[in-house]
Order: structure tokens, then sequence, then C-alpha cells
């Protein structure tokens, strides 16, 4: 086919420059909100710019993020997995049985990673074949995993994990910086080049926003589910041994009501809920502002509950703010 | 509320000169963000007349209709209803004033039941305030049975078909008691039969005194039923006046800005050899034993009713749907498609109907929309190359000669025309060897409409083969150099372009053996 290259007009290829659409970003805004949080932080507490404390802080952040990034990918694509919690919970079950029977710690974290993937797979399964709304098969399997847990564990916790098993959560890398910290790092470097500079993070963004045009253009809308299901499955495993690792043990409890905050790192990260937008970069900054508010509150001696009444109303507020100045700036040109 | 619609002024129809209007729009201005889409117009609705408002898209009839309904507040301008100035704050107070609309899609709720949508919001009542479903359904059967609709007022609208949803629309519109019923190209869903029906609706609307606004992009059908016209162009009033004192060719020269010429494009037949054949393809419910070659370079035409089966088919051949039974050979070698991804591999790729939810994802860029199937290939391992991104989309919009204000632009903000050039340059990017245009000009004005046949000429004539499903007769009878009709699911005639008339295509498609 031979195409004239005498075009009537040049269309140029952006319309704003990149400076222009940097600061109307959300991240940039998000990025805002952190920096004075930050600095909220150290006139707070003297102790909050301590190394190790901040190290030590980290944790209450890293591992959940560690899902939020496979989370944002699902959450675009315009699915959801509540599962994540429960995922940990017969992940780490199954850890904890393996190490009763003997198992050495490569053995452990291999358990911990597959029992994640074979999770994610049955939610996939379900989803993706059958054609089930996620929403509802992950509310299922919510309860179904931890169920599972609660059957094996009853009132009882497994102890006793070997030493090196520890490293996963509780190692240093380097200095004050974590494993957990590294391994966050290199997620989010990881997720943010498959979501924004391969063909399959744009396929993702094209079936959230329209998943019959996607289907019609070619896509493998669900086996790209599928993959998706899978990857979160793999993460809550990789959360499983991080966190059972860290704790030292497995409780049927353990990672309780974290699918919501999980969510919650994925929203404020400016991940739209009804799917087809935001970036990795923005979840990376959502897991630091909520570590960080988390970890503040707790230098002030403020109860958890308040803290989750404050994320919550964070939430909402750095949800709401931008829809509000559209709505001041929509009144008056009328 | 009463439905007593027999009080309304019925008289000085025909004589129009001291006729006041119902409802008059003087110098509407309305503004989005960088757009003027409505400068100063005028528009005058009279009683017991059709009015068809046309122009191209973008003209600024779709923000008309807006204002015209409450859903827009204009920037400067008046309604005047009865020579009363006056302000729609809200839908309901147009509403009120007796302004309804019928839309394209219509707007009525699938779960509810005709008798339900028919009075949604305006029910009759109770002494204690509750709704009075006995009245209701007996004010609905008669309303019903006063358009000539054999309807059950229980039955839910999900088991209508789109002509039935009209006729509940309608009867809506009657039902509250409307002086200006506005139709938003209500026949573009409709097969010709449907169509007929409606006309005689339109006749009946008229003489009960209501004052018709038709909005369409067929001037078959405007200068069938129009009494008078108003044209648009770039959000301007470019004319009015009464139907009978004009041409076919002023209105499309006023409507374009420019005059025009021959419709559709003249073309070299070099039909080359066999490119596609299929066998027997055949689906459980929507169609069967569907058997046809294409040649290379040749344009397919595709004519039939509405639901003959033939958008089903195209999206097997696809493989968005998989036959029972069937086959077909590319090149001569028997090709498998299971799905979309294979078909475009095969060289098959599908412009569809639905460009909304099928063909544009409307909020991503223009140039993420026309590399996405060609991703594999302008791609380095999996990673994107966002030059040459750039320079891939620009090249086939370019040739399409695509408006749009730069390349990131979401295709959401573009007019449906350029939406359609969008997905058609997505697909000529893949380089395929054979196109199905399933309504291609559905929706876009003139203009558009000119540079797609143009384009699909051109395409031809470099050797691409074309399927085009229309059911738009001066098109199939203009652009095909074969044209197949099915009806019910089956191919039941094949006509080459020489000596093909409208009559014969109707006939077919109809099933009737004598002309009627």
């Amino acid at each position: 086919m031979s195409i004239s290259d005498t075009a009537l007009r040049t269309i140029p290829n952006r319309l704003h420059s990149r400076g222009y659409r940097l600061i109307r970003s959300w991240e940039v805004l998000l990025l805002g909100v952190a920096i004075l949080i930050f600095f909220a932080n150290t006139q707070a507490s003297p102790y909050f710019l301590d190394p190790w404390n901040l190290s030590d802080a980290s944790f209450n952040f890293t591992e959940k993020a560690m899902i939020a990034f496979a989370m944002a990918l699902l959450i675009i694509t315009g699915e959801i997995d509540l599962s994540v919690a429960g995922i940990i919970a017969l992940s780490s079950t199954a850890m904890g049985y393996a190490l009763q029977l003997g198992a050495g710690t490569p053995t452990l974290v291999l358990i911990g990673l597959s029992v994640g993937v074979l999770c994610g797979a049955f939610n996939g399964v379900l989803i993706t074949k059958m054609g089930l709304p996620s929403i509802v098969v992950t509310i299922g399997t919510m309860s179904l995993f931890r169920g599972i847990a609660y059957i094996v564990l009853g009132d009882q916790a497994f102890n006793g994990y070997p030493s090196d098993f520890s490293v996963f959560g509780r190692g240093y890398a380097f200095g004050v910086i974590t494993w957990e910290i590294v391994i966050f790092v290199v997620l989010a470097i990881g997720f943010g080049v498959l979501l924004h500079l391969t063909n399959f993070g744009r396929k993702l963004y094209v079936i959230g926003n329209n998943p019959t045009a996607a289907l019609f253009s070619g896509v493998k809308v669900q086996r790209t589910k599928m993959i998706l299901f899978l990857l979160t499955g793999l993460m809550s495993g990789l959360a499983a041994v991080c966190l059972t690792s860290r704790l030292g043990s497995t409780r049927p409890s353990i990672a309780l009501g974290w699918e919501l905050e999980v969510v919650t790192m994925v929203v404020l990260g400016g991940i739209s809920i009804l799917g087809g937008s935001g970036t990795i970069v923005g979840v990376v900054i959502a897991a630091l502002v909520m570590g960080m508010v988390t970890f503040g509150l707790g230098l002030l001696n403020v109860p958890g509950i308040v803290m989750s009444i404050f994320i919550g109303g964070l939430l909402i507020g750095v949800i709401a703010l931008p829809r509000l100045i559209g709505l001041i700036a929509a009144q008056r040109k009328r | 509320m009463t439905l007593d619609n027999t009080k309304q002024p019925t008289a000085a129809r025909g004589d129009t000169a001291d006729l006041a209007p119902v409802l008059a729009l003087r110098g509407i201005t309305k503004t989005f963000p960088g757009v003027r889409a409505l400068g100063g117009v005028d528009l005058a609705l009279y009683p017991g007349q059709v009015t068809a408002l046309v122009g191209e898209n973008g003209a600024g009839k779709s923000t008309l209709v807006k204002v015209l309904t409450g859903i827009y507040r204009p920037d400067a301008g008046d309604i005047v209803i009865d020579d009363t100035p006056t302000q729609f704050q809200t839908a309901t107070d147009a509403s009120d004033a007796g302004v309804t609309a019928i839309h394209q899609e219509t707007v009525l709720f699938d779960d509810l039941t005709v008798a339900e949508n028919i009075f949604l919001g305006h029910a009759p009542r109770t002494r204690w305030g509750l709704i009075d479903w006995g009245t209701m359904r007996t004010q609905a059967t008669e309303i019903l049975t006063r358009i000539g609709a054999n309807l059950d007022p229980d039955a839910t609208l999900r088991e209508l078909g789109i002509a039935n949803k009209h006729l509940v629309a309608i009867a809506r519109a009657l039902s509250v008691q409307a002086r200006v019923v506005v139709m938003d190209e209500p026949t573009a869903a409709l097969s010709r039969a449907e169509i007929e029906e409606l006309y005689d609706l339109v006749d009946r609307l008229k003489s009960e005194g209501k004052a018709i606004l038709f909005i369409s992009h067929k001037f078959d059908e405007i200068f069938r039923i129009a009494d008078r016209y108003t044209v648009f162009r770039d959000g301007e009033m470019v004319g009015a006046g009464m139907i009978a004192d004009i041409t076919e060719n002023k209105l499309v020269e006023m409507m374009v800005g420019r005059p025009v010429g021959q419709v559709f494009p003249t073309r070299s037949t070099n039909i080359g050899d066999e490119i596609l054949r299929v066998a027997g393809y055949s689906h459980p419910t929507e169609f069967a034993d569907i058997n046809f070659g294409l040649r290379r370079g040749e344009i397919l035409g595709f004519y039939g009713l509405v639901g003959a089966g033939r958008s089903e088919f195209m999206q097997a051949l696809f493989g968005v749907t998989k036959p029972s039974k069937g086959a077909i050979k590319i090149d001569g070698k028997i090709a498998i498609i299971r799905s979309p991804n294979e078909a475009i591999e095969q060289g098959i790729v599908y412009v569809p109907e639905d460009r909304g939810k099928q063909g544009a994802i409307t909020d991503l860029p223009i140039f993420q929309n026309v590399t996405l199937p060609s991703l594999g290939r302008i791609s380095g391992n999996g990673f994107l190359k966002m030059a040459e991104e750039f320079s891939l989309a620009r090249k086939y919009t370019e040739r399409l000669d695509l408006r749009a204000a730069a390349l990131d632009q979401n295709v959401g903000n573009l007019s449906g025309g350029n939406q359609q050039k969008v997905v058609i340059a997505k697909w000529l990017a893949t380089l395929p060897k054979v196109i199905i245009l399933d309504e291609p000009t559905k929706g876009i004005d003139v203009g558009s409409k000119a540079a797609v046949h143009e384009f699909m000429a051109e395409l031809a004539n470099e050797g691409l083969s074309v399927i085009m499903v229309s059911s738009e007769i001066p098109e199939i009878l203009g652009m095909s150099d074969r044209v197949i009709v099915m009806r019910e699911g089956r191919i039941v005639d094949e006509y080459d372009r020489e000596g093909l008339t409208p009559e014969k295509l109707v006939r077919a498609a109809a099933g009737y053996e004598e002309s009627a």
C-alpha cells in the first residue's frame, strides 16, 4: 500500500507540554500531600527522623504495597481481588503446616508462593472461564481461604520458624535498609515498567476502558485478566512469606482486613476504581503517605481506631478535592 | 394529569404566513471550554408542522436538543414559548413547558413495564398518594391504541424491539401532553417497514397539532415528512424555510458550505483473484449456510433488513462469535479463526457498527487507539516505542484527513465522523487483506461520509478487498461491485453492479415476489 506523504496539515503529537501535564497530574498533588505529612511528622515528634525508626516504620506499608502493585493492575482492567488477605492466611497456614512436617526455609518460601498462585488461579478460573463477577467471587473466596486456615488452626498458632526464615521480614540488606524495602523498590520499578512501558501494560488500560472494543481489537481479554489474578495471588503469597517471617508465627487471623487497606492504597494512588486509569508512581506515593500517617500517629500514641478514621478521611478528602475544584470551576462558568 | 389531547389547536395548518410558533429560540449561544457549540442560533417550531433540523456532525444539533430539553443552560439567548421569553433551568422545566424528546437510542428503562415507562414521573395516583395501577394501565392502553401500537402495557421493555421502544417513547411524549416533540434521528435503527410506521405516527402527531423537530441525516425522509427546514453549520444557523421551496442539492450545499458534485467516487474496476472463500458458514440461531467468494480489490456490498443476520455473520467471520459449521479459505489456504486476534493475523479486520461500544476506546488518546492492534509489530520485545507509535498513528490519521487538535487527544472528544476515521485508521495500520465495514457511514455527517466513500474506493483500487454491510440503498448501489442480499440469516440473492435497481434490492430483502 502506498501512503502519500502530502497531508493537508500536520496534527501535533501532544496537545500540552510535558511540564503542563505533570503539574496537572494526580501524582503531583499526592506528592504535595506526602511532603506536608512528612513535615507535620517532623514537627510532631523528634523521633520521626531517626533512620532506624523510619526503617522499622517501613514495615507497615511494604507488605501491603507488594499486593497493591498487582491489585492496581487488576483494578485498571476493571476487576478486583478482595481475597488477598484470605490468600495470606491460607498461604501462611500452609507454610506453618509444612514447617510441622519438617520443611526448611527454601521449601517454605516455595510453598508460600505456590499457594498464593493456586488461590489466584482458583479466582481467575471462576472469573474468566465462568464469567462470574470478580467482586462476588473474591468476597466468597475471601471467607473460603481464611476459613480453611481457621479449620486447620482453630485457636492454635504455628510457631518455631527457622532462624534463617526470618531474613525476609526482619533482615537488613545493607545499613538501615531492610530486605522488604529492597523488595518494595524492585517491585515498584518492575510493575512500573510493566504497566507503563510494555504492550501488556497498554492493553490493561484498553481493557479497563472498553472491554468489548478491546476484544474487537484482538486483545486477549480473558487471558490477560487470568494472568493478573495469578500475579495478584503470587504477590499475596510473597506478602505472606514476608509477614510470616516478620511475625515468626501463623495465626488464622493473620493480615485480617488487609484487603481494604490494599484497595485504599490503590485508590488513593489515583487508580480509578472504575478501571482504565492511574499509575504505579501514584500507588508508590500512596503507600508512603499511608505508611507515614500510621507511623506519625503511632509516635503520638494515637490509638489504632483513630488512625483508621484518619486514613478514611484522607482517602475521601484527597479523592473529593479535584472533583470539588472541578465543580466550583464549572459553577463559575455557568 | 388527564389525557385529553384533542383540545389542542389543530387549526391553521397549511397556511403558515400568520402562524405563530409554539416555541422559538432566539440568539441561543452555548460555549464549552475551547469550543463554541452554538453561536446565536434561531429556531422556530410551529404547531402541526414538522421542522427538519439538518447539519453535519458537530454543527451543534445535539447541543441544541440539550438546550431545548433543559439539559444545558445557554450562555445567552431566549427560549420563547407563546411569545413569553423563559428559561429552562432543569429538564423538569422543559417537560413542564411541554417539550419532550425521543432520542436516537431511546432513554427508557428495560426492566420496567410499558405502562411504567409511559407514566414514569407522572403516574396517576390514588387518593392515598399511591400509584393507581388500574387507571395507569387503562390510560396506557388508550394512548397505545391511539398511536396504533398493539403492545401489552404489562410487558417489560426488554422484551420489545427497538421500533416498539420508539412507540413507547412516543406514547410517553403523548402522555405528558407534549406540545413540542423532538425526534433525534428516530429512524437510525429501524427497518424499512418500521420507518413507514413511524412516518404514519408523525402524521398523526401533526394532525394533533404538535410541533415536531425532526433531526435526520437521511434526505429522503426529510423531504418525505418535513414541512420546514433549518440548517446549522459550525454552530450557526445558515438557512431556514419551507421544504417545498428547496432542492436536495441546495440543502447539502448549505450544510457543507460548498457545492457538492458527484456523490459517489468513480473508480477503476481492477478486480483480481479470489482472496477469501466462505463455505457453509452456519450459526445455531443467527445465520445459516453462507457461501460466497471475495476477490482482490473488490467492494462487496451486503444488503438486508435490520436483523437479517449480516452483522452476526461478519462478527463470526472476525472470530468474535463461533460458527457451528463452515470453513474459510484465505488465498486458497484453509484458515481457522477462533478469535479476533487470529482474524487480524490472517489479515481480516472488522469496523463494527456500534462505534462507541465496539470500535473506539473513547477515553484513550487517538494514537493509542490507532496503534492498538499493531503493537506487536511496532514494539521491541514487548516494550512500547512511543516515537514509532506516533509516526504510525500520524501516517494513517493524516491519510484519512482526521480533524483533531493533537494525537494525544481522547477519541471521545472527536465528532462521530472523526471517531470513525480513527477506527478505520486503526485497522488500515494492520495492513489487512480484507476489511469489513459494518454500516461505515451510519450517523456521520455528509462531509465525512463522502470522505469515507472516497477512501473506500481508493483502498479497493490499491488492491484491498472490502466487505461493506449497509442498509442505505444509495450507498450499496453507489459503492459495490457486487451485492449480496441476506434475509433471515440466509443469502437470498446476489447481483452484479450492472442493472441493479433499488426495487430489486428491496424486494429481495423483504421477500416480495412481485413489486409492491
